[in-house]
């Protein structure tokens, strides 16, 4: 569908400086609504969970949920932010029937939280976020348009409105401009999405999943010629709801201004749309017909001011950050911090953390998250932690293993019978008899049998060559058809050869 | 023939129903028969209760008949302003873009009306969307003063000041902006007063300009109006800037006020409101009679003495910039999507079209008119030079009455700077339709209480007496104008209102 002549990535960092900018939107995951108390549930029948005042309805009037404020303030406390000793909401006039009063009510030149920073880091190399505020906002209600080809509001038979939405808490953070991430530009923006997510996640205020759009992005980007002294003009995507589709929005900007910038022309200042299915943006509305908004302060609401004993006491509450958390589980498990992004981009930090305090060792944990499960979970278009096996569940397989009563092989149809839903690892290993064979009188006789069928093979060991062990321990588990351990059976045939 | 139940005060009702002379189905009857005789000439109702309102009545008189008692404004009827939301009940504010809407929720003011007892009888005219001070701006019909049909009521509450001056309702609720309590009250002889911003729930009031607007009682006594002002009064969690403080005990300070004892209170004469060099635009009349009644609180014992506050000449600009910016947002959410009326929705208009098209089939001329200035006033580049302007003014307006009322404990001025005028006679011009409010915006911007009351008649037509009182406290604005009240009632053997009556 898009016809943008494209420069390689590569290429385009030969000649321009991207920089990115980030606009965040958090759906907070309150009981009730921003202003009222209606539901937050997500996936409610349309238009059950409204009032008067989540529908604008003429007299309504709100109210701030007090919930809400401090989870705001606890976002901006993580990211380092100024709490503001006084703050007012503001409207944000327009027209549209997704918002149900005519203006949105959010802050303007008064937000929350001001100021902070978060530090991304990309192969070992630590890149410096800076926060320029923190606000809270209501969301709009949801349009459906029928009709039409595009499922835009043009070229629609009708639209239905949900409401069930309008009115939900939303937390907006807004980047500085982040110039200097280079190539890298479209990693940065990516990992700096995901740890926003993380952190938002530690502190409980959201379940921030992207698919059910309670985290969602809208990405600034300009370039500039290498060396310039200002930035180039920005484009602004909106609605990047993913955290691949935030990486591939920037690199699409990127690869879509060079070739604007090399042809001589220049990038229109506008908001763009990103479509998931190509990868690719297309010119939405232009700044040059842009609304004003015609904010002015809210005057149905009074001022917040936080309570700066209040203030204190978030902070003195706030949960262990994940970049804390991360240098002490590093540290605990002796890992690089390359492995550590690994296990933090696959969102299995906190399961492997559960998993190693259920009594597994910190590497078999890792591998039976990062790899099969990480399969698994990749396989069934779903994140890790949704997989039905708990992180005391993985312990408990990785303990059978350890335990010589299942091998590696056989663990992983352990994983399938619990995935299934079979009960749990030891439930499944009674249920279908897959414990690996003991040092039975079964076991023995295929060790010995095949010490005694390859005299060669000893006389090797024995002059030192051990690796040809190997031949032996294929041929028991070959005898007994693979529900030998092979670490007993290597043990066993040690003794006999070596000592024997 | 007995006692004519619609010429009795509240006081006196209350005690005829509590000791079951009257029932409440008799009393809301009277009313509405009164109502069906004379509201085809008056014009004060936009809907009438009828056999809703006798049946409420009817369940009034049961309770008191099984032995309960359902409180003391059980069974008496009210009227209200089609501003307040009523459940099930057609709200309009006047406007044609909300005809055939009937809301889901009572409005806190409607909520704790009913849960008193009291019969509403009906919804009553208004300048659409409170815009106006003549009532002429509602998009249903113009409303007659009952001193003379041929002139307005005042407004924007013009159909509560006519329902109650003219004996269709023995009391009503208004709500006031820039003076639509107050000021159709002075032209109608009654008592009005608009509470501290702040003191009564907005909830369920259709906004006008969120920052200003605040119901109030509208009644034929001071007493009556404190009564009415006490049950809706307080705080409500559902509206955000409601105060969390007792209400003054507004009764007992017109009980106070009525004994005629001011002795020890001062009493500030705002020189900008009509006095010397601030005359322009005041009818002789009024000055007359105001100058008159500041006499009568002098001879009761108040320390009277002129007071400068040279803000408040700066008062009508800023009140129109700060009213119409809030209400060019207030009115967006009217937009056919949701409530009321829906225009061009025949597939042949888009979405865009189909909002304008109701808009401006909906929206009367005045409505336009302060969306239009109320837009421009916040656009991107004039937003400092009008609306911030203005809000300046504002603090100063407000640092003004701080300053005065360290050296006094109210202030003074007339309610409105003429009597009722001929219906007509001010619809082209609307600078003369807006300096109506003079007198009315300063203590509106200020958010502090202020109340009207009677002090006589010019060319036949009531005039009224403004007292304003710091904020919270509005027990000295009923002590003061039930002391005027007691003092000229006294002197003139009968209440102003009689007057009508004998007219």
């Amino acid at each position: 569908m898009s016809t943008d002549r494209l420069v390689d990535l590569d290429e385009v960092i030969t000649r321009y400086e991207p920089v990115i900018g980030l606009e965040t939107h958090v759906e907070l995951g309150t009981a009730s609504k921003m202003f009222c108390g209606c539901s937050t549930t997500f996936g409610a029948e349309p238009n059950t969970q409204t009032c008067p005042v989540c529908l604008g309805l003429p007299g309504s009037l709100p109210v701030a949920n007090e919930a809400a404020v401090a989870a705001t303030i606890r976002i901006g406390l993580a990211l380092g932010s100024r709490i503001a000793p006084w703050c007012r909401f503001a409207r944000k006039n327009y027209f549209y029937p997704d918002i149900p009063k005519g203006f949105q009510t959010s802050q303007y030149d008064e937000p929350l939280c001001v100021g902070g920073h978060l530090d991304v880091e990309l192969d070992g190399e630590t890149f410096r976020v800076e926060i320029e505020r923190v606000h809270l906002e209501e969301d709009t209600g949801k349009n459906l348009h029928v009709g039409g080809s595009t499922g835009r509001i043009h070229g629609a038979d009708h639209s239905l409105v949900d409401y069930n939405r309008a009115g939900i808490p939303l937390v907006e953070i807004v980047t500085r401009p982040v110039p200097g991430a280079g190539a890298k530009a479209p990693e940065v923006a990516r990992a700096y999405v995901t740890e926003l997510r993380e952190i938002v996640q530690t502190l409980g205020v959201s379940d921030v999943r992207m698919e059910q759009g309670s985290l969602r992005c809208d990405v600034n980007l300009s370039l500039n010629p290498v060396g310039a002294a200002e930035w180039g003009t920005r484009t602004e995507t909106k609605n990047v709801n993913s955290l691949r589709s935030v990486e591939r929005a920037v690199r699409y900007e990127m690869r879509r201004q060079a070739a604007v910038l090399d042809g001589g022309g220049r990038v229109v200042q506008e908001t763009r749309h990103f479509h998931e299915d190509t990868g690719s943006t297309s010119s939405g509305r232009s700044k040059e017909e842009a609304t004003d908004y015609r904010y002015f302060p809210e005057p149905d609401l009074v001022p917040i001011a936080a309570d700066p004993a209040w203030v204190q006491q978030l902070t003195d509450a706030l949960p262990e950050l994940p970049a804390a958390r991360r240098a002490r589980l590093r540290e605990e498990w002796g890992i690089s911090a390359t492995e550590m992004q690994w296990l933090a981009n696959a969102g299995a930090l906190g399961l492997v953390e559960q998993t190693v305090a259920a009594g597994a060792s910190p590497a078999d944990a890792r591998k039976w998250w990062l790899g099969d499960l990480a399969r698994r979970a990749n396989e069934a278009g779903t994140e890790l932690g949704e997989l039905a096996i708990t992180p005391a569940q993985v312990a408990e397989l990785a303990g059978l293993v350890d335990a010589g009563t299942i091998n590696d092989k056989l663990a992983r149809q352990v994983l399938d019978g619990v995935l299934a839903g079979q009960g749990g690892p030891a439930e499944v290993v009674t249920a279908q008899g897959l414990a690996v064979l003991g040092e039975s009188d079964e076991l023995v006789a295929a060790v010995e049998a095949a010490i005694a069928g390859a005299p060669d093979v000893v006389q090797k060991v024995r002059g030192g060559k051990v690796q040809a062990l190997g031949a032996l321990v294929g041929a028991v588990m070959k005898t007994t058809r693979g529900t030998a351990d092979a670490g007993t059976v290597k043990r066993m045939l040690e003794e006999r050869v070596l000592n024997g | 023939m007995s006692t004519d139940l619609t010429r009795l005060d509240v006081s006196a009702l209350t005690g005829l129903l509590t000791s079951g002379e009257v029932s409440a189905v008799e009393v809301t009857r009277a009313q509405l028969d009164r109502i069906a005789s004379d509201d085809a000439r008056l014009g004060a109702y936009l809907h009438v209760e009828g056999e809703a309102a006798l049946t409420a009545a009817a369940a009034v008189d049961r309770a008191r008949a099984g032995g309960a008692e359902p409180g003391p404004l059980a069974g008496v009827p009210i009227a209200l302003k089609d501003v307040i939301v009523t459940e099930g009940v057609p709200t309009t504010s006047g406007s044609r873009i909300l005809e055939g809407w009937r809301p889901p929720y009572d409005a806190t003011v409607a909520a704790r009306l009913k849960s008193a007892g009291t019969v509403l009888l009906g919804k009553t005219n208004m300048d659409e969307f409170a815009m106006g001070s003549s009532t002429e701006n509602s998009a249903f019909r113009p409303t007659r003063n009952p001193w003379d049909a041929d002139r307005v009521p005042g407004g924007s509450s013009g159909g509560s000041s006519a329902a109650v001056a003219g004996h269709l309702a023995p009391w009503a609720i208004g709500t006031d902006t820039g003076g639509s309590i107050r000021q159709p009250a002075a032209l109608t002889g009654l008592v009005g007063h608009k509470p501290t911003y702040g003191s009564v729930s907005r909830y369920g009031l259709i906004a006008f300009s969120s920052s200003l607007d605040q119901a109030g009682p509208m009644a034929r006594t001071v007493l009556d109006a404190a009564v009415l002002h006490e049950a809706i009064g307080g705080y409500d969690p559902r509206d955000s800037t409601s105060i969390d403080a007792p209400v003054p005990g507004l009764v007992a300070a017109a009980r106070d006020g009525a004994r005629g004892d001011l002795a020890g209170l001062t009493v500030g004469v705002v020189t900008e409101l009509g006095g010397d060099g601030h005359r322009d635009g005041y009818d002789d009349g009024v000055l007359a009679r105001f100058a008159e009644a500041v006499a009568v609180l002098t001879d009761l014992g108040a320390d009277v003495r002129p007071v400068s506050c040279p803000s408040f000449d700066l008062a009508l600009p800023a009140y129109y910039l700060i009213a119409p910016s809030e209400a060019s947002s207030n009115l967006a959410r009217f937009d056919g999507v949701r409530f009321g009326i829906r225009v061009g929705d025949d597939g042949t208009h888009d979405l865009d079209e189909v909002m304008a098209l109701t808009r401006e089939q909906g929206f009367g001329p005045e409505v336009k008119r302060r969306i239009i200035l109320g837009t421009y006033a916040l656009s991107s580049g004039y937003y400092e030079a009008y609306y911030g302007q203005a809000q300046k003014v504002r603090t100063l307006i407000t640092r003004d009455f701080t300053a005065a009322y360290a050296g006094v404990d109210v202030l003074v001025s007339p309610t409105s700077p003429t009597v009722a005028w001929p219906i007509g006679a001010r619809v082209e011009d609307p600078i003369a339709m807006y300096a109506a409010d003079l007198c009315t915006l300063p203590a509106s911007l200020a958010g502090v209480p202020a109340i009207s009351v009677p002090c006589g008649l010019s060319e036949g037509l009531p005039v009224g007496l403004q007292v304003m009182a710091p904020g919270l406290a509005d027990d000295r604005c009923y002590r003061v104008a039930a002391a005027l009240e007691a003092a000229q009632d006294a002197a003139r053997g009968h209440r102003l209102l009689d007057e009508l009556v004998a007219a």
